[in-house]
């Protein structure tokens, strides 16, 4: 039990290396999946095609293997990322470990979002086009709102699953949560003692993201709902 | 930059163990799920809040650190508690167990709501009409239930498998020679990372591929004999 009190502002400080990873991953992979979506759900197989790869080969593949392509790999390529002045960016396990999480998220992301595009209704679409919109203008305006609202639920899903996935970085030598308990562990040896301690971090987390994304959901869907005031509700059954 | 100087063998001896290792986890998945899903819709409050809190927890936690609990912190939490009752003994867990336990442990929670979706989804008159018609609940679960509940569930388990594949992955951290590992182990002996972790991530994307085209072929077999259109 004592190991585990001291060791917690350890933890603590690896659970915000977890926490600032994911989150920078989020913000930069939502980024590039943006222009990816839209770029799937084009019809010119020129532009299509490059993101269907793209999406096909991140979520097809392991995340641990994407990221010992990208830090191990890039040695394989020292000299010529040297030539480049690249290598002081691919040296450090940091950088390698964002970069292969945003590259991930925004293949997952913008599958979501291609989903959620092609969902749209095509009334709101046909309306938008009567009064006058198109082209970005229609994006901006209709799809895009429309879609980020549809792709939420989903999208929460996978910014946990991002979110649990940065355990992986503690595989190159990243002291996150699960860095700093391996780390810990394995020099105390009291192992499940910082395993669970560290489950509980997470589990903590996980479901403070899940609130926050429950809470602006709920902002976000308010044309939605009923409004209470007109309605009653007798035996569970609204009546207006 | 595809010469793999002789350890290319490596790749298909991993591959070979990947599978074994997720084979054998969806078999413990879909038990756990199964059962899992079962205890979430019965009326025994114990089994439901067990259930729930199972796929409550195993949702909060990250896969890598659960592999790490079960693989060094299950066999010393047992020496501690055994060593309380006075027995000093020393405890090693097979890696291809953790692997296994660990993985079916996981996607047992996802399977969970994989099953129960899919046993919401048999129309309640179909049950209703099995009871009337004289079935008892054995009888109807193996008649009506279950050869309904495989097919509503079998987009959700394709989808379940696809991600425990590339899960497996994660157990070459507890040194279980599988695909990951094996080119692990080559690419540092000939100094080649770039090559075979690229070559493994295209047998993973093979796996990928050919898991799809089956969960087609399965998907469309088992709606033979359901009226489209």
């Amino acid at each position: 039990m004592e190991i585990i009190w001291q060791s917690l502002p350890r933890l603590l400080e690896g659970a915000w290396l977890t926490v600032h990873i994911t989150a920078l991953s989020v913000v930069m992979g939502l980024l590039l999946a943006v222009p990816l979506a839209l770029l799937r759900v084009s019809r010119n197989p020129l532009f299509w095609t490059p993101a269907y790869g793209y999406i096909f080969y991140f979520r097809g593949t392991p995340l641990l293997v994407q990221i010992f392509l990208i830090y191990y790999g890039s040695g394989q390529f020292q000299t010529e990322l040297d030539a480049l002045g690249l290598w002081v960016f691919f040296r450090q396990a940091y950088f390698c470990a964002a970069l292969t999480l945003t590259l991930n998220t925004a293949g997952y992301t913008a599958e979501i979002l291609r989903g959620a595009i092609q969902a749209v209704p095509h009334g709101e679409i046909e309306a938008a086009r009567a009064s006058g919109m198109s082209g970005w203008l229609l994006y901006r305006r209709i799809i895009l709102p429309k879609a980020f609202r549809l792709a939420l639920p989903a999208y929460s899903n996978e910014v946990v699953f991002l979110f649990q996935a940065t355990s992986l970085v503690s595989i190159i030598s990243l002291m996150d949560l699960t860095g700093v308990a391996r780390v810990i562990a394995a020099r105390s040896f009291a192992f499940y003692q910082l395993y669970i301690t560290a489950g509980v971090i997470y589990l903590i987390i996980t479901y403070g993201i899940l609130f926050i994304f429950k809470k602006v959901e709920f902002r976000l869907s308010g044309h939605l709902r009923d409004r209470k005031d007109t309605v009653l509700a007798v035996d569970g059954v609204p009546v207006r | 930059m595809f010469d793999f100087q002789g350890y290319l063998w490596m790749l298909p001896t991993g591959l070979q163990l990947t599978l074994l290792v997720g084979l054998c986890a969806l078999v413990v998945a879909m038990v756990l799920g199964l059962l899992g899903a079962w205890a979430k819709l019965s009326h025994n409050w114990i089994a439901r809040r067990a259930a729930d809190t199972y796929t409550t927890v195993i949702r909060g936690v990250p896969e890598l650190l659960l592999i790490l609990l079960v693989y060094y912190g299950v066999p010393t939490l047992i020496q501690d508690v055994l060593e309380g009752f006075g027995y000093d003994i020393v405890i090693d867990i097979n890696p291809f167990i953790a692997g296994v336990m660990t993985l079916g442990f996981i996607y047992g929670a996802f399977s969970t709501e994989v099953f129960r979706g899919a046993i919401l989804a048999v129309p309640k008159g179909q049950i209703e009409a099995a009871y009337a018609a004289g079935m008892s609940r054995p009888m109807m679960v193996r008649r009506v239930l279950l050869p309904q509940v495989w097919r509503f569930a079998l987009p959700g388990l394709g989808n379940v498998w696809m991600v425990l594949i590339k899960a497996t992955a994660l157990i070459s951290v507890i040194q279980l020679p599988e695909l990951m590992r094996n080119s692990d182990i080559a690419a540092r002996a000939v100094r080649l990372p770039f090559t075979f972790y690229f070559a493994a991530s295209l047998i993973y994307l093979g796996i990928t591929i050919v898991s799809m085209i089956g969960q087609q072929r399965i998907e469309t077999w088992a709606r033979r004999g359901v009226r489209s259109g």
